[in-house]
């Protein structure tokens, strides 16, 4: 049995906030599942008259048989009907309160502060956004009404039993509480074993991942008998866990089945006793026996809907916790439209870190020109893509001022300030969509003519035009078929088409064959014409070229000047250039 | 599916006896509705307490049988399939681990992995699942209406109508359900891949300002995907209520049969009550056997990705004894060799000629996909050639044994892996039997001694799953001193010493020429700066040769390796270290 999970005050209360909107839907869920049940439970009592009316040959009362048939068939269509209209009603509360929480949690990952979608697993936020959202509405909502109809069946049954016979009613009632007590008992002593189970396929999956990832070291270097050894090993030890696991666990049923006969019996016993005293007709102990059969399903139910609910609600907390995750601070109420940027840059005094203990970037100035070009380079890890995270506010600085023409960014809107910026990064984002999509993305507007002169401009005609589909052609969400080099050339026409007036590149490290390192490095230089541009420079070409160059490591601005002067100070910048460029 | 059974071999007995018991199980459950018939026309109608009370022991009596019996009936179908997951599992590793690297590359290592762990894993449980219902269910199914035969062969046309009824109920529904499942699976997908993305591309969304246009996109993609929720809900909440309505139709109905044939004394009030138990009974078996049909479904499914893997032809040509090698010939000689990846549509590598003589260094250079790893993996026999042939010491790569051939090769791979262990374990790793004295002497040779010397417990310093524990540049310099320890008499560098500074890798070049075996050296790398001292470059583009000679040879004569140089000094820099 699982743990039972931690869950915060209050939790209920939030979802309730998603589910009240369907309450009415709600409302006619319970109605018709109380119909459903009251009148599935009717129908054993019915077939037991029926069955009391025909005690022997030649006594048999057809016409009041009839009669109590026709009420039969009545009650099993209301009652399907009831069952499935509640179905149904559930269905669509479910799935729509999930629609909604996914909705919610979504609209979320737009506004949550990057400082939050840095720090925080991917996968754990899709996890929330995928999983926990249906965990949510299926442990919650199913298991209620499942709760709902379990609870009313068993009372019900009581009901109906005591109705017909309290002192066989007692049987029952005495003797079904076993069949729980033994699936119980089952099921923790076998809690252990699945784990040895789990632990042992762990200890196997990460043998074959160390060896299928490795499969050519393996084999280049002559071990693969010694590994099958070793798997044989971990084999053995999952095929003896996994033997326990199965079979004890596989005793519930033949043993909860055990004890309903035992039950079964008991019934049969203390009724058919009760009959031949009088005490009870036939057919009562014929609905007394199906009853019986029925008792112990809602109780097994039952008890598997509170770990359900349990864990739902954990669900929801991390759900919630997604949501309700404060949102980046809102653009200031008078914040102005940056428009037609000219491109000066200042940073006065700016000062940044991640996390209050480690400082990271210290009263940094910098004053850049419109038009003017600046490479950042330094060792990996220095602090090139907080600088970048900074001036598209990203991130908020913490003391000191950004200023783009003049305007502090705090006082632009963001979106008008990114709008300033084109963006191109080494992670050559592309979303799952045509080519054309993916150019378009700044300026859904574009036209046909528009989007093949970006393309042409930044390079990216060539292999576009080559592709079988050409503009319309899919590429996926890792960029498909396309080499490194061409979705760099698509992110670079991506940029092209909406003629920002800043820059800020991220040149390439990683190896893209010649050719196209060639085109790529083209457009980046006509993209970069006449515009501010902040650099992360790999190569020499482009450093040499540039007006100011930002030498960075360990999140400070170390030295900055031209080509020449740093080479000259004979500092870190001297260092680094002759271990990285020289041959 | 089928080819996988033989693995149950030695499990003939599980797989006989466990269904055997379950049906013996079932069978003593039939009789119950008949026990409790005589109960009420023997024991109640001659008020009988002595009947009354051992047939309802009889009835105890035949569950605790039941219990037996089903026990039993678990422990050898868990037996079974436990012990056929174990040699399914065993089979497919053993067959991975040896099959040729084009094969797992062309495959794909993550589904590889699937196959041997969840696919296996459902395999074995559908045998389980299998053998435990597959004939109990239908068995009562068709039990209880035998046993309707035998009680009244007029009453029991109720049941040959039923059943069938029942059945395409049951099995349409979920037939009519598995496709949309599936796509309820692929618009899920969908919304799934629509958050990645987004979170991936965050920077860029927010950088074009288009985070309310991706909500858009994400309520859209979502409504789609609730709206085929709802049509599969609407469907899927049909089968309980239509089964209700069927099953007690036919109950109904019994009962007015069953009263005109107790009034004509055909039948007792007892054996009404057996038949109203035995259509009872039905319902909740087909519903499990249609379960276990989308289970064995799914297994099946499982069972046949694993066996396409024990399909594929693992055999790779090789010879049986080392042969001689010829007297004068150079180390490796390349003849007119191509090779084409299966089912791509042209070659990855063209007619590369290459004579290499002991003790040589040999660059390799070239863009992406211009075929410098497919050279590679062909010298060690990762792929085969298609065309041509290899030679080493003047015989071809597949007369040697391919465990010796492979001894003589010492692989530094593109990506270095190393493994969960000591770092003389992975230094072993090739050559079991090196002594510390060797694996110390490969680790100066690769650079790497310092920092193994640095390291708490030295040779004995642990190293975690890949390597994480050390730095890109580290565990390229262990994984050269891997294949250093085998005193290789050809060492392949792949790439291998991309994250080593200028210094080291001078350091690394000059202590590889100064090894006393002088292996032959073949150097596959993007720099024009780490192969400009070797005695050859090779220079591919696009699976071609485009030139071959040393750097200023090169710089003369080839313009796609004059290209690539300039791309990485530009021409008038002119600063040569």
């Amino acid at each position: 049995m699982a743990e039972p999970q931690k869950v915060p005050r209050g939790t209920f209360g939030r979802v309730w906030m998603y589910i009240r909107r369907y309450r009415l839907l709600l409302c006619i869920s319970l109605l018709f599942g109380t119909i459903n049940v009251a009148l599935s439970l009717y129908l054993p009592i019915l077939i037991g008259r029926a069955i009391d009316l025909m005690p022997e040959a030649g006594q048999v009362a057809l016409e009041g048989i009839v009669r109590l048939l026709m009420v039969g068939i009545g009650v099993v269509a209301l009652s399907a009907l009831a069952g499935w209209l509640m179905n149904v009603i559930n269905n669509r509360i479910t799935f729509h309160v999930v629609r909604d929480l996914r909705n919610r949690a979504f609209g979320r990952i737009g506004v949550l502060p990057m400082r939050y979608l840095d720090g925080h697993p991917h996968g754990d936020i899709v996890s929330r956004v995928i999983t926990d959202a249906d965990q949510v509405a299926d442990g919650l909502l199913m298991g209620f009404s499942q709760l709902y109809t379990g609870i009313l069946t068993i009372l019900g049954t009581l009901i109906f039993m005591l109705v017909i016979h309290p002192g066989v009613t007692v049987v029952v009632v005495v003797l079904t509480p076993l069949s729980l007590f033994v699936a119980r008992f089952i099921a923790s002593r076998t809690y252990h074993m699945f784990r040895e189970q789990s632990e042992a396929r762990a200890e196997q999956t990460s043998l074959v991942d160390e060896m299928i990832n490795g499969v050519r070291v393996v084999q280049a270097f002559g071990r693969e008998e010694e590994v099958n050894n070793r798997f044989a090993e971990t084999n053995t030890c999952l095929s003896r866990a996994s033997l326990r696991a199965t079979f004890f666990s596989s005793l519930t049923n033949p043993a909860t089945r055990f004890i309903n006969a035992v039950v079964y019996a008991g019934v049969a016993l203390a009724g058919a006793l009760t009959v031949v005293n009088g005490g009870m007709t036939v057919g009562g102990l014929s609905s007394f026996l199906s009853y019986a059969n029925q008792y112990t399903k809602p109780f097994n139910e039952i008890s598997g809907v509170f770990t359900e609910l349990q864990n739902a609600l954990a669900c929801a907390a991390r759900l919630f916790e997604l949501i309700e995750e404060e949102a980046e601070r809102p653009d200031a109420p008078d914040a102005r439209v940056l428009r037609e940027a000219k491109g000066r840059v200042e940073l006065d005094n700016v000062s940044f870190a991640y996390t209050a203990e480690r400082p990271l970037i210290r009263g940094l100035h910098l004053s850049v020109a419109p038009g003017k070009k600046i490479a950042i380079v330094g060792p990996t890890g220095c602090g090139k893509t907080t600088l970048i995270n900074l001036l598209m506010r990203f991130y908020d600085v913490d003391g000191g001022s950004i200023r783009v023409d003049g305007s502090d960014i705090r006082d632009l809107t963001r979106h008008s300030l990114r709008a300033g910026y084109g963006m191109v990064l080494q992670e050559t984002w592309l979303r799952a969509g045509t080519i054309r999509e993916n150019i378009a993305m700044g300026r859904p507007g574009a036209t046909q003519e528009e989007i093949e002169a970006a393309a042409a401009a930044s390079h990216a005609a060539g292999f576009i035009g080559r592709m079988p589909q050409g503009y319309d052609t899919q590429v996926g969400e890792a960029g498909g078929s396309l080499s490194q080099g061409q979705r760099q050339l698509l992110c670079i026409a991506r940029v092209m088409l909406c003629h920002p007036p800043m820059l800020i590149l991220d040149e390439a490290t990683s190896s893209i064959d010649t050719r196209t390192e060639q085109k790529v490095q083209q457009a980046f230089d006509r993209l970069m014409e006449g515009r501010t541009s902040f650099v992360v420079a790999h190569r020499l070409s482009t450093i040499r070229e540039a007006d100011l160059i930002l030498v960075m490591r360990d999140g400070n601005v170390i030295e900055q000047g031209t080509h020449e002067q740093l080479l000259e100070r004979g500092g870190f910048y001297h260092t680094l250039y002759n271990s990285q460029f020289a041959p | 599916m089928r080819k996988l059974f033989c693995y149950l071999k030695g499990y003939g007995r599980e797989c006989i006896l466990s269904p055997l018991f379950k049906l013996t199980e079932a069978l003593l459950e039939l009789l119950v509705p008949l026990v409790v018939a005589g109960i009420i026309d023997e024991g109640i109608a001659h008020s009988d307490t002595g009947y009354i009370v051992w047939n309802c022991l009889l009835l105890v009596g035949l569950g605790l049988l039941g219990l037996g019996f089903s026990v039993t009936a678990q422990y050898f179908a868990a037996r079974a399939a436990v012990g056929f997951g174990e040699k399914v599992r065993a089979a497919l590793f053993r067959h991975i681990s040896r099959l040729p690297v084009a094969e797992l590359d062309r495959l794909g290592t993550a589904t590889m992995i699937t196959r041997l762990t969840s696919d296996t894993n459902q395999v074995q449980s559908g045998v389980n699942m299998t053998l435990r219902l597959l004939l109990r269910s239908p068995f009562v199914v068709f039990g209880a209406m035998i046993m309707a035969f035998i009680i009244d062969v007029r009453s029991a046309m109720i049941f040959v109508l039923a059943i069938p009824v029942l059945s395409v109920v049951v099995f349409g529904i979920m037939l009519l359900c598995i496709p949309l499942y599936q796509k309820v699976q692929s618009r899920l997908d969908r919304v799934l891949g629509l958050t990645r993305e987004n979170l991936s591309g965050a920077r860029v969304i927010r950088a074009f300002g288009r985070e309310e246009e991706e909500s858009r996109l994400f309520r859209e993609s979502n409504e789609r995907l609730t709206s085929v929720q709802k049509l599969v809900g609407r469907i899927s909440a049909l089968m309980n209520p239509l089964t209700y309505i069927l099953i007690n139709l036919a109950i109904l109905w019994l009962i007015y049969e069953g009263a005109l044939r107790v009034e004509s004394g055909i039948l007792t009030q007892g054996m009404v009550i057996a038949l109203y138990n035995y259509m009872s009974q039905i319902l909740v078996e087909l519903v499990k056997l249609a379960s276990l049909i989308i289970l064995m479904t799914k297994s099946v499914a499982c069972g046949n990705r694993v066996a396409a893997v024990l399909a594929i032809d693992a055999e790779q040509v090789e010879g049986e004894t080392v042969p001689e090698p010829v007297a004068g010939a150079p180390a490796v000689c390349f003849r007119n060799v191509s090779f084409r990846y299966r089912g791509a549509a042209g070659p990855a590598l063209q007619g590369v000629n290459l004579e290499v003589l002991h003790g040589q260094t040999i660059g390799v250079i070239g863009g992406t996909g211009s075929g410098k790893s497919t050279l590679i993996n062909l010298l060690w026999r990762a792929y085969d050639v298609t065309e041509g042939e290899i030679l080493l010491d003047g015989r071809d790569l597949r007369e040697y044994p391919l465990r010796d051939l492979r001894a003589r090769i010492g692989l530094v791979p593109q990506k270095a892996e190393l493994f969960r262990g000591s770092i003389r374990d992975n230094l072993q790793y090739g050559n079991p039997s090196a002594s510390d004295g060797d694996l110390w002497e490969a680790l100066r040779v690769a650079q790497a001694e310092s920092f193994v010397r640095e390291k708490p417990g030295g040779l004995d310093g642990m190293c975690e799953a890949g390597g994480r524990n050390f730095s890109g540049g580290q565990r390229q310099r262990l994984t050269i001193a891997r294949a250093l320890c085998r005193r290789p008499s050809v060492l392949i560098l792949d790439d291998s010493a991309s994250a080593l500074d200028f210094a080291t890798d001078a350091a690394l070049r000059r202590s590889i020429r100064e090894l006393p075996y002088a292996p032959t050296v073949f150097v596959v790398s993007q720099r024009a700066s780490t192969l400009r001292h070797a005695d050859c470059i090779l220079v591919l583009d696009d699976g071609h040769v485009a030139g071959a000679g040393t750097h200023e040879e090169l710089m003369r004569d080839c313009e796609v390796y004059r290209e690539i140089y300039e791309s990485q000094y530009r021409k008038e820099d002119g600063i040569h270290g």
